[in-house]
């Protein structure tokens, strides 16, 4: 399945940085995401987007997941030749990724 | 001692709809009413605009928003707080006094707070640009602007002055939310638990729509009802710092616990190191609970002592950006928009135009997610070829616009609806300033 099926997302910016919110509809889907997002997938996800580091925080109690990927604004909004200079799209990038179903 | 604080947030950023904070100084029983209008290199324009004209520099909207809710909000009482000062918060106040007049409306007084401005400061010493380790000198003449985020405190004594209306430079976003709260509840300045969720109860509501769904909907799977006509959020603050979230009843939108975590999380790094001027927040054991319709309750907004140096945005003149972009559509329209960027790409080489950066687009194909993410998508019946690229002089970068119109005649069959753009681009960098260095100062008007 999609991780748009289980979860919903958000982006920000700060400067050449995107922050991607992942956050479970249902609590006791948070421990799969917990387990398949780690940050090594979210960047090979995002390859040829995000060019530096992923970090994870985990907000369990919230069921929320935020990766903050370095390097991913094409030098941030302020003077990138992206069509979506904030990256705000990549919200929908992420959920594109595909979850094993529960088992 | 007062109970709760009713504070409305009535636009998320400078381009944002008018009358949703109409609607909220209306029917909101509010006490503040805020508006969060500046964007991060908004100040650097603001500052062009400036040197042109001393009269200008605040934001191009601060008159239609105080000609809509002045009377609303002088009629019940409501305080204004905002940063639509940008770049000249004076020019600012001094509007807004006009406007109070123009209404028939005496007696407002109007604080306005600079001491944001730090261009000579860190002109003056050897400051480091964050983002990459060079002196900020290096910037030389191409430096703009320098604005030192500033914190709540100069809200707070505008307020204990009497202030009806505060309009600012640069402040950090939630301090707009903090400050009011501090004022009202008497929060000492190391108290950090209470100023880290003033701060959180900020954050929530400083992109105003936000949290109320907007920027949420995804038919079939989040839907929202009314977009069209969104109501904004108003918090009510309880004396501990703990809110509900909500909005005005009858308005679009839906305040759900899923809305308040897709914007708990809005460009935050770490949840547990938010930083700002007055607290290092932390946010990782927030509490969110609906606890009725489009009510959701926040607590557990936590802090650590505030940094000592204070973030301060660059504004600077960085380079030129010419873009020009042509629509393909029907049968073959994805090949013929690959032609036309692969004959743009041989035509700045012939034509020797020098750019550090060019992007190559197809618009409905690969602009938005680039080509790995979409590479197993089905062909479109329409795409738009982009090229877009970034130089030196503003000679080359109206040309690069130029040579994706001329494939109307010179390209592949069927291009329309060609556009071109070149344009200066102003950029922002930061460096950190020592706190004690900075010295903010209130100014009254009186309408």
């Amino acid at each position: 399945m999609l991780l748009r099926d289980i979860a919903h997302s958000r982006a920000g910016d700060k400067g050449d940085i995107s922050n991607i919110s992942v956050i479970a509809y249902d609590q006791t889907d948070f421990a799969r995401l917990e387990q398949y997002l780690t940050p090594e997938r979210v960047k090979a996800h995002f390859a040829g987007i995000v060019h530096g580091e992923v970090v994870r925080y985990a907000l369990p109690h919230l069921g929320a997941l935020n990766f903050v990927m370095q390097r991913a604004l094409g030098g941030g909004v302020t003077r990138s030749l992206a069509l979506d200079a904030h990256g705000k799209c990549l919200s929908g990038a992420m959920l594109a990724i595909e979850v094993p179903d529960a088992a | 001692m007062i109970k709760t604080i009713r504070i409305g947030a009535g636009a998320g950023y400078s381009g944002d709809r008018i009358e949703p904070a109409v609607e909220l100084a209306e029917h909101g029983d509010l006490d503040y009413l805020i508006f969060e209008c500046l964007a991060e290199r908004t100040i650097a324009i603001g500052q062009q605009a400036r040197r042109a004209d001393p009269q200008k520099g605040y934001d191009p909207l601060l008159a239609e928003r105080m000609l809509a809710v002045l009377k609303p909000c002088a009629a019940k009482g409501i305080k204004i707080i905002t940063n639509m000062g940008a770049a000249n918060p004076l020019a600012g106040a001094a509007k807004i006094k006009e406007i109070a007049q123009s209404l028939g409306l005496s007696g407002l007084k109007i604080a306005a707070i600079t001491g944001d401005d730090v261009l000579n400061i860190v002109q003056r010493d050897d400051y480091r640009i964050e983002d990459n380790g060079q002196p900020v000198r290096s910037l030389g003449e191409q430096l703009i602007s320098a604005n030192a985020y500033l914190g709540a405190q100069p809200i707070v004594a505008a307020l204990q002055a009497g202030a009806d209306i505060v309009i600012t430079g640069r402040i950090a976003d939630p301090a707009l939310v903090l400050g009011p709260l501090i004022h009202a509840f008497d929060w000492q300045a190391d108290d950090w638990q209470r100023l880290g969720q003033g701060t959180l109860v900020g954050h929530l509501l400083e992109c105003a729509g936000q949290i109320t769904g907007g920027y949420f909907a995804d038919p079939g799977v989040k839907d929202v009802p009314a977009l069209a006509r969104l109501g904004f959020p108003l918090a009510e603050v309880a004396a501990d710092g703990s809110a509900i979230i909500t909005k005005v009843a009858g308005s679009g939108g839906q305040v759900t616990t899923a809305t308040c975590k897709e914007q708990l999380l809005y460009e935050i790094h770490d949840p547990q190191a938010y930083y700002t001027p007055d607290v290092i927040a932390d946010f990782s054991q927030v509490q969110i609970k609906q606890i009725g319709p489009d009510r959701v309750a926040i607590s557990g907004g936590n802090g650590r002592p505030r940094p000592a140096t204070l973030k301060t945005t660059l504004g600077y003149l960085d380079s030129y950006i010419g873009e020009g972009q042509i629509s393909y559509a029907g049968p073959g329209a994805q090949a013929r928009g690959q032609l036309a960027l692969d004959i743009v790409k041989e035509r700045l080489t012939i034509m020797g135009i020098v750019a550090s950066e060019l992007r190559y687009d197809l618009i409905g194909v690969n602009a938005i997610h680039g080509p790995q993410l979409a590479a197993n998508a089905a062909e479109p019946d329409e795409v738009r070829a982009r090229v877009s690229g970034r130089t030196a002089t503003m000679r080359e970068a109206v040309r690069i616009g130029n040579e994706v119109e001329t494939l109307y005649t010179c390209g592949p069959a069927g291009g329309g609806g060609a556009t071109k753009t070149a344009r200066e681009v102003v950029a922002v960098l930061s460096t950190l300033v020592p706190r004690e260095l900075i010295h903010p100062a209130i100014h009254f008007e009186e309408s």
